[in-house]
């Protein structure tokens, strides 16, 4: 039975990273389930462009930063911060869909 | 001021911008460990292209002068350093100007006199021009590439400066140093720089100090923290008996608002973290041990600029239909269809913008839901025109068509939409967007020169 990341997770956010990126970090509560999800590559580009319905070139990278416990993936900002259409300047609530996220 | 290498080198961070603020207990408690230094960063790209590109602040003139007045007044008094970055919020000459203001009020009014140093980090066009035209400018990850013409339209247009200005304004005596766009953490790295310090150490611990508080936990935008710079390691101290620093929120932090934590890029060289430790030495304190300054081949700066897009006008409605609800996206194409046909010869349906809260109004194209289940919708019309009247004219145009427009299956026919005011419409004025985003090597031209004056 796959269990939600809620779980496993204590912080789930997202920011820019710049007015071109946005950057979502994933702390997990303790080492053994940053191992956990670590060693099964849980969290990787094709997750995040699925969840985000965006290009898997458009994920610019994923970092696991054991010092934090936490996993870091940014992607391409749809728009430049503040250009014509956005919706989020600061990008503090693009998190939500990595809420979906089991394992 | 004679400097010379102490054992520890304590800076105290009172803010995490200017005009946050911070409880008055927090910096009085900062001042008993008497630090060497007190530094702020006092901007960011966070709040969008506008402050830069109008030229205005983003923060509270009111605020940032009750943070600075105490900062002034203990540092002027106490002969310690105090240290601005990014000062006015986006960093520009207006910006710095509007800083250095308040900054000669405080002066008048506590009879504060020092030497204050000025640092502009505006670059001219000439200079950027140049560079473009000798390819010594390249765009950051996502950014387009530059052109002359986005060079001219660009109304601020800055580099953030490193801790080297600073430095040679500390150095020719300065008690307060004003710093135009500057890298975050180079106000608080400056000083401890000069005097010898380790600067991968000085500098990433200045990554943190720039956001006070807000990497202790609980975290907050409006508390203090002290950073203790050592010869091989820094120290993380929370001045408020609220907070602590735990090595999971010191590493947190660094995660923040950047795309790589191990390598943290900035003038003439990046933070390489790789093998940075955290821990835990009590009282909640963190030491942090193993941060390397790397320096590129060829000392390259960012550059930042915006233009001015046109202007905006916007109206807020609601609406409770469940009818309409259920056909939202059908109905605001067709409303754009509508008001294209009523002025065939002049399509303005790319300027004008559907915000639909309750549906996709915060995720916009990123939002993996279809279909709402929201009873009610917030819907922002917003119009995105070359001029003022222009925008007043499509924001109007589009508020009274939806109101009244017929679409399939409506059975409430006196308006769609609720107005929770009258006007209805707000000019929103200057738009602005982030036009330059560069990377610009200076080719070895000092750029950045302090203006020292005597206050």
């Amino acid at each position: 039975m796959k269990r939600s990341i809620l779980e496993a997770a204590k912080v789930i956010r997202s920011k820019n990273a710049g007015p071109f990126e946005l950057t979502f970090d994933i702390i997990f509560k303790d080492r053994e389930y940053f191992e956990l999800f670590k060693s099964q590559n849980i969290v990787n580009p094709e997750l995040i462009a699925k969840l985000y319905k965006i290009d898997v070139s458009d994920v610019l990278g994923i970092v696991w930063f054991a010092p934090a416990n936490a996993v870091k993936a940014t992607i391409k900002r749809p728009l430049a911060s503040g250009a014509p259409g956005e919706t989020d300047i600061y990008g503090a609530q693009q998190h939500a869909p990595l809420l979906e996220i089991e394992f | 001021m004679g400097w010379i290498m102490t054992d520890e080198f304590r800076v105290l961070s009172p803010t995490a911008i200017l005009g946050y603020g911070f409880p008055e207990s927090s910096f009085r408690k900062g001042m008993e460990r008497k630090p060497h230094l007190i530094a702020v960063d006092a901007g960011s790209t966070d709040p969008g292209p506008y402050y830069l590109g109008a030229g205005k602040a983003f923060t509270n003139r009111a605020f940032v002068k009750r943070d600075l007045r105490y900062m002034l007044r203990e540092g002027v008094k106490n002969n310690i350093p105090v240290v601005v970055g990014t000062a006015g919020g986006s960093g520009a000459s207006v910006h710095l100007e509007w800083c250095r203001q308040i900054v000669l009020e405080i002066a008048a009014e506590e009879k504060l006199s020092f030497k204050m140093g000025v640092i502009p980090a505006d670059v001219s066009k000439e200079t950027v021009k140049k560079a473009l035209g000798e390819g010594r400018i390249t765009p950051l990850a996502c950014v387009p590439e530059l052109t002359e013409s986005l060079v001219d339209e660009t109304t601020y247009l800055v580099a953030q400066i490193g801790p080297e200005p600073i430095i040679e304004a500390l150095k020719a005596g300065c008690n307060v140093v004003l710093a135009g766009r500057c890298y975050d953490p180079a106000c608080f790295a400056a000083l401890p720089i000069m005097l010898g310090y380790d600067e991968g150490l000085a500098l990433h611990m200045g990554k943190i100090l720039e956001c006070a508080a807000i990497a202790a936990t609980p975290g907050s935008g409006a508390d203090c923290a002290l950073g203790i710079l050592k010869k091989d390691s820094f120290i993380l101290e929370a001045l408020s008996p609220k907070r602590k620093f735990t090595c999971e929120s010191a590493a947190a932090h660094t995660l923040y608002e950047k795309s790589d934590p191990y390598h943290l890029p900035g003038p003439g060289g990046a933070i390489n973290l790789e093998n940075c430790s955290f821990t835990d030495i009590g009282d909640g304190r963190v030491e942090v041990r193993g941060s390397r300054f790397e320096p590129t081949p060829r000392y390259l700066i960012k550059l930042e600029g915006a233009r001015s897009i046109g202007y905006r006008s916007i109206s807020i409605a609601g609406t409770r239909d469940p009818i309409m609800i259920g056909s939202i996206d059908q109905i605001l194409a067709e409303v754009k269809a509508h008001i294209k046909e009523m002025s065939p010869e002049d399509d303005r349906s790319e300027q004008l913008f559907f915000h639909v809260y309750g549906k996709n109004g915060v995720m916009g194209q990123l939002e993996p839901l279809a279909t709402t289940s929201s009873h009610e919708l917030c819907i922002v019309i917003e119009a995105l025109c070359p001029s003022q009247d222009e925008a007043d004219t499509l924001c109007s145009v589009a508020r009274s068509t939806l109101l009244h427009y017929g679409y399939a299956g409506r059975i409430s026919t006196a308006g769609n939409l609720a107005f929770p005011f009258s006007p209805s419409d707000i000019k929103m004025g200057n738009v602005y967007e982030f036009s330059v985003y560069h990377l610009m090597d200076p080719a070895g031209e000092e750029l950045f020169k302090p203006i020292i004056e005597d206050i």
